[in-house]
């Protein structure tokens, strides 16, 4: 089986795809990609969803042992492969050998490297998403060798949903909103926040000026179920919204959850980039609802050609291939 | 028609993110309602709109697919469940025993709690070792339980500030409760002890070791007959059918 070889790289590289579901009875979170709206650009571009190689804030040195089609999404990072730049968003081919190199992240926190085939890592608990710090899976270390499903793919690019500067974020209400007096949950709504630097894939500390949003009974309430997107108030008052890696109870406060829709928006969010929050109703969140497979098809209508000079194609009979290779609906997971 | 007695605690819904819903029996925690979220769940496992299905200490969180079942028809099925829904007794079916050790490493915070109770670091030991204790939810972590309920003089709030880092194993303290931590972790709750069974092992069979409702009893261990347990895959932890 083909393998993508580690050459440089660490802690801040997981393999993740979109979790798994049904093991909340035991404390087990769903896990999965921070942002998984760069999954689905991965397999817009690849005819496919498979098992992806996420980067925390930068990359690392990467090759293959057989030529391979790889697809770049998420936040956009520094590339190039064997010296020569390439762009984001995109499916190349690397060549057996050749080094592929990923800097840090130009905007944004979290990138992608998807290999076509996805990643074929062992199976835990029903998805190959690694919880390091849950005791599900390990890090990636230098030196790893991931088997990868491979075939070919057309290489192709396309453009990608700003989300990685912040913005306005949604949110419902859930079983504590009402712990916030209203006019604190109304300075919630009409705060200015920036994206702290403290975060990580459970969830990211949000900075402001001003006074803590403070419910009532702050530290003895009991604990309850907790998910990703609940915006959490901390014994200070400071708000912390919670990722993919989150925990599945919890005793802090939480003001409401933000959508997954605009998850991918929070997760991505460099530090100090601008946030708001704006509360929404629950059937204004069902017609936003996000689903990955409605998501991809949509990414694939903006699917493209790279535009390279032709005098640079080997082989055109490969590149004229494209719509044919773009059309499939596999699932490698 | 209506079979909800008076006695009958009246169980709220609230969503929870945007395909969930928490059905909460109680705003406080006790044994009875703690027993009624495992028995509710029990009954919300039948529900075939429901996704997944989860009880914790005093709700039961049941989610749907909201790309195949409609949020107003999962909410009326939620409704009808908690009507027909009528608490019963709980008698645990298992019960676990887990040797602890409470020397000042295995129990940084014994004094602190000691002074925060007002009962003596003895005291404390024998009142966690002879508390009628049962798994009330498992949660936060993988297979991490959350245990009581311990006598009201335990009731002291989490601390403000957080410990950087309680050891796998680590027994810890607040509002009457236990958790075991399965992995090291930080926290508010104060470690009073420490055992080396570990709630969650992706090695083992089962890798989740608890389920909510078994009882729990802990037995106070040495240091020497501590430090060993580390190589049982569980601790020293004996099961016994009741």
């Amino acid at each position: 089986m083909t393998q993508l070889i580690v050459k440089s790289g660490g802690a801040h590289l997981s393999v993740q795809d979109f979790g798994r579901r049904g093991h909340f009875a035991s404390g087990i979170s769903v896990g999965g990609a921070a942002d998984p709206m760069a999954l689905c650009e991965a397999a817009a571009l690849l005819g496919g969803f498979g098992a992806t190689l996420e980067m925390a804030g930068h990359g690392g040195r990467f090759s293959f042992d057989q030529t391979s089609e790889v697809a770049l999404t998420g936040a956009p990072m520094r590339v190039s492969v064997d010296g020569k730049p390439l762009i984001w968003g995109a499916v190349h081919r690397i060549e057996r050998g050749a080094v592929l190199d990923i800097g840090a992240a130009e905007k944004g926190v979290y990138g992608y490297l998807t290999p076509r085939g996805g990643i074929q890592s062992e199976d835990l608990l029903g998805s190959r998403s690694v919880q390091a710090g849950a005791g599900i899976g390990r890090a990636i270390e230098a030196g790893d060798a991931l088997a990868i499903g491979g075939g070919t793919a057309a290489l192709v690019k396309l453009r990608q949903s700003d989300r990685f500067s912040g913005g306005l974020i949604r949110f419902v209400k859930g079983s504590q909103s009402h712990l916030f007096n209203a006019d604190t949950f109304a300075r919630f709504e009409q705060s200015d926040f920036k994206r702290d630097l403290r975060g990580n894939r459970q969830g990211v500390a949000l900075a402001f000026d001003g006074e803590g949003f403070t419910a009532e009974g702050q530290l003895s309430r009991v604990s309850d179920f907790i998910t990703v997107g609940d915006i959490q108030m901390t014994g200070d008052g400071r708000p912390y919204v919670l990722l993919a890696d989150c925990q599945t109870i919890g005793g802090y406060p939480r003001i409401g959850t933000v959508i997954p829709a605009d998850i991918p928006k929070i997760a991505q969010a460099s530090a100090g980039a601008p946030l708001q929050f704006q509360c929404i109703s629950l059937e204004e969140a069902d017609a936003l609802h996000f689903d990955p497979q409605k998501e991809t098809q949509a990414l694939r209508r903006n699917v493209e050609p790279i535009v390279r000079d032709p005098g640079e194609i080997a082989d055109l009979l490969t590149y004229q291939l494209i719509g044919g290779m773009i059309a499939g609906d596999e699932e490698w997971l | 028609m209506n079979n909800q007695s008076s006695e009958a605690p009246q169980i709220r819904i609230y969503p929870l993110g945007t395909d969930g819903y928490v059905l909460r029996i109680s705003d406080s925690l006790t044994a009875a309602a703690n027993a009624a979220a495992i028995a509710l769940a029990g009954a919300a496992e039948q529900l075939a709109e429901a996704v997944e299905v989860a009880p914790s200490l005093t709700s039961v969180l049941v989610r749907f697919d909201p790309s195949v079942t409609m949020r107003a028809s999962f909410v009326a099925k939620l409704e009808a469940l908690i009507r027909s829904f009528e608490a019963a007794e709980y008698e645990p079916q298992r019960r676990w025993t887990i040797p602890v050790c409470f020397d000042h490493a295995a129990a940084p915070q014994l004094a602190e709690v000691s002074a925060l109770t007002g009962l003596s670091e003895a005291e404390l030991v024998a009142n966690l070792c002879g508390a009628k204790l049962s798994v009330l939810a498992l949660g936060f972590a993988p297979g991490q339980p959350y245990i009581g309920i311990l006598p009201q003089a335990w009731d002291i709030p989490r601390q403000t500030a957080l410990t950087d880092a309680v050891p796998t194993g680590a027994i810890t303290v607040a509002v009457r409760q236990i958790v075991l931590f399965a992995n090291r972790s930080a926290t508010g709750w104060r470690q009073i002890g420490q055992c080396a069974f570990r709630p969650f092992d992706l090695q083992r069979a089962p890798q989740v070791a608890l389920r909510a409702g078994d009882e729990i009893r802990f037995a106070p261990i040495a240091r020497v007959e501590f430090d060993p347990l580390w190589a049982d895959p569980f601790g020293g932890a004996r099961l016994e059918s009741l």
